[in-house]
């Protein structure tokens, strides 16, 4: 039960005229008698609120010392401790890694956590569904689906692709795979056909240096035949 | 569940699993039981990752499933069992206080893995056990063993549910998931395993601690092909024992508290005897003869029987019967008043405005300003009583009364509240430090490297100075805000404990 405490507020008069039926001086009408509950005739009531409550409104009373000494200290450096150990479990799935715009050297030497959805611990899994076990497949059988239809075509461009599925593959100690797996290979190679232009341009001429980076002179002095006015110093 | 509730499972969830889990889990919470293809598509993630993240929520028993007909397996979330991870560190805790170093690891490793085979835990144990000792010594397995025999004995870990064992395999195809049984005498059965062997301990150098030459030492792939004795029988925590230990010091304090050490430690001598004989969850314990209590208290307590008869009547006598709120220092939100107020209003059950103040001797004003506070805190309620059929007001009696049941249930409400946001908080205040931190972290491992590979003084000093003082300091204060923060999550907890054991508790006796 809420009292809207502020309504009966003498400084609010035209509220009181529909709630009353009529103005009285000082308070309108309740329903109920006021003074059992406790206010009496005359009583200075607190001012309407007018607006929310604050966010963190001031404490009046302290609040109870938080534990401390031995017992104190060591639960909470447990706490922490728990906390940093449950992160680096198997247990802690992190979303996986998006793929970069630009296949760097360095990704050939950083194992990006569990291959292709595996789980990184082992279960029992006579305890669990069959449902949730992600199938493992053998190496060979995806290593005949990929180069098979690659072959045919020799360009260079395909060369290099290839290369680069083999690396892939090599790089894959324990073959796992799942359901989606067709797809997932098919949006793979989509995306190694987008990057192959960009690979194109550091594989031109096989050196280690990429060609954008390298400027011949041939646009030095061009663009000053433009409306020169001001001297050049 | 209160959303309170699912915004705190959500936070821990998130916090000890990664957003995955916590998307799937939340979800589970909020819908119920539910198959896996329905929750892939209502959450919006692949098929993997949800199969993944119940693999996980099952493993630590946040998540139980049901096979229905027709081969279709449920999933249901326990959200009690979500909320208990905000206890984790005070399990462990009472592990060692209770059975020292080695009982600490054995609770510890079965709360951070869920569920684990007894020979798993003894060698895991016994090489974090050997990693603090001294050179050259080792912690033996039978050791641990025997920690661990005695956590089963007194209920503290527990036997998982079993795979039944097929006797023939021509029933038809295997069903989609096991009904896992567990026998109630089962439950504490520990199988004979002669678990031999040494920890050991991880070194850089050629020999480790047993002397065999590095190479030899036993590859991963090698473990899975020697034959677990115990191979599907698992353990886990059993947290309602722990539950019913901070029950009872709780009590056993509260009676300190009330009177003085020597009926404590009757209350304790009663617990005790009761143990074996009361299951954990029953409102009261088994009628204990004057004689039985007297013949098991504890040695050093010479008091005699007439003695001892005089204190249980004075236990008996009390009106505050035991289980509820612990003490309140201070007065809490509204001050030392409103709780006389309180407490006064709690006794006498039901009190017009005007006995109210008189009973609790405060001035008008103040004890109607009170009032009013806790009234629209809904600790107290007004209960009318009508003096004719037609409850006009001018003549009925309004009362405030304390319906402490409902008072409890909104504190605890609250509770979960203030946990969530301190939880919040805390990410917040990380989050924000999150460069600093990272930058400090770095500076730390290659001080580390530098150490290892002997550098000198200056060296390390300048790498040192790499942070500036006011980053110092800001480092400083995020360490002890966050310190703060985390030994508020645990006294909130505390008083959640008690909230819940209350609730349940009056709710069995009713």
């Amino acid at each position: 039960m809420v009292f809207p405490i502020g309504c009966l507020n003498s400084q609010a008069p035209s509220i009181m005229a529909s709630r009353g039926g009529g103005r009285g001086c000082g308070r309108g009408q309740l329903t109920f008698n006021v003074e059992a509950v406790g206010i009496g005739k005359g009583d200075a009531l607190p001012p309407p609120t007018l607006q929310p409550s604050p966010l963190f409104p001031p404490l009046e009373f302290r609040p109870v010392p938080l534990p401390s000494g031995e017992e104190g200290e060591y639960v909470l450096a447990l706490k922490q401790e728990l906390r940093g150990a449950m992160r680096q479990l198997p247990y802690f799935i992190r979303p996986a890694v998006p793929k970069r715009d630009v296949e760097r050297y360095s990704d050939k030497y950083q194992m990006s956590g569990p291959i292709d959805n595996a789980i990184d611990w082992n279960p029992d899994w006579r305890r669990l569904p069959r449902e949730l076990k992600i199938r493992v497949r053998k190496l060979q059988k995806e290593r005949t689906t990929i180069i098979l239809p690659k072959r045919p075509p020799k360009t260079t461009e395909d060369k290099e692709e290839t290369i680069q599925k083999l690396e892939t593959l090599e790089k894959k100690e324990e073959e796992v795979t799942s359901e989606e797996d067709e797809e997932k290979e098919e949006e793979e190679e989509k995306e190694e056909e987008e990057e192959e232009e960009y690979d194109e341009e550091e594989h031109e001429e096989e050196t280690d240096y990429i060609m954008s980076y390298f400027d011949n002179g041939e646009d030095f002095g061009g663009d000053s035949d433009d409306n020169m006015d001001e001297a050049i110093y | 569940m209160t959303q309170a509730e699912i915004k705190l499972c959500s936070l821990l969830l998130q916090e000890h699993f990664g957003e995955i889990v916590e998307k799937i889990g939340v979800h589970l919470i909020r819908t119920g039981s539910q198959p896996l293809r329905v929750i892939a598509h209502d959450t919006g993630t692949s098929l993997d990752q949800v199969k993944k993240a119940l693999c996980v929520l099952i493993q630590h028993n946040l998540v139980i499933y049901q096979v229905h007909k027709r081969g279709v397996v449920e999933y249901e979330a326990q959200c009690n069992r979500v909320l208990r991870m905000l206890r984790y560190p005070r399990y462990i805790y009472t592990a060692k206080t209770l059975y020292s170093d080695t009982g600490e690891l054995i609770v510890e490793e079965l709360l951070l893995n869920g569920k684990m085979t007894m020979s798993a835990v003894v060698k895991k144990v016994a090489d974090r056990l050997t990693e603090t000792m001294e050179d050259g010594k080792t912690m033996d397995y039978a050791e641990v063993s025997n920690t661990f025999v005695r956590l089963v004995d007194t209920h503290f870990v527990q036997r998982c549910p079993l795979v039944p064992a097929t006797e023939n395999s021509d029933t038809g195809p295997p069903p989609p998931a096991p009904t896992l049984v567990i026998n109630e005498k089962d439950m504490y059965l520990v199988p004979k395993l002669s678990l031999i062997g040494k920890g050991k301990r991880r070194r850089s150098s050629d020999e480790d601690a047993t002397g065999e030459p590095k190479a030899k030492r036993p590859k991963q792939s090698t473990d899975n092909k020697e034959p677990i004795p115990d191979d599907g029988i698992y353990w886990q925590a059993n947290l309602d024992r722990f539950h019913q230990h901070f029950r009872d010091q709780a009590i056993v304090s509260a009676v300190a508290n009330r009177m003085d050490q020597t009926s404590s430690e009757i209350v304790r001598t009663m617990l005790r005897m009761s143990e074996v004989t009361t299951p954990s969850g029953a409102p009261f314990t088994q009628p204990l003869s004057s004689n039985e209590i007297f013949r098991s208290l504890p040695v050093g307590y010479n008091i005699s029987k007439q003695v001892l008869d005089q204190y249980l009547t004075l236990l008996a006598d009390d009106p505050l019967e035991f289980v509820g709120k612990s003490g309140d220092s201070g007065g809490g939100i509204f001050g030392s008043r409103c709780a006389r107020i309180f407490r006064l209003v709690l006794q006498k059950k039901h009190l017009e405005q005007k006995q109210v103040e008189d009973f609790a001797m405060i001035p008008a004003k103040e004890a109607k300003d009170m009032l009013y506070k806790m009234l629209s805190e809904n600790f107290i309620s007004l209960q009318e009583i009508p003096k004719t059929p037609d409850h006009a007001p001018s003549r009925t009696f309004y009362l405030y009364t304390v319906n402490i049941l409902s008072a409890a249930r909104m504190l605890l409400h609250r509770c979960y509240k203030s946990v969530a946001n301190l939880i919040e908080r805390r990410q917040f205040e990380t989050k924000e430090n999150k460069r600093l931190l990272e930058k400090s972290q770095r500076v730390e491992a290659i001080i580390a490297s530098m150490q290892a590979t002997g550098a000198e003084e200056a060296q390390l000093q300048e790498i040192e100075e790499m942070i500036t003082a006011p980053e110092r300091q800001q480092l400083e204060t995020l360490k002890r805000n966050v310190n703060k923060l985390d030994a508020c999550e645990i006294q909130v907890d505390e008083t959640i404990f008690l909230l819940e054991s209350y609730i349940e508790s009056t709710m069995k006796r009713q």
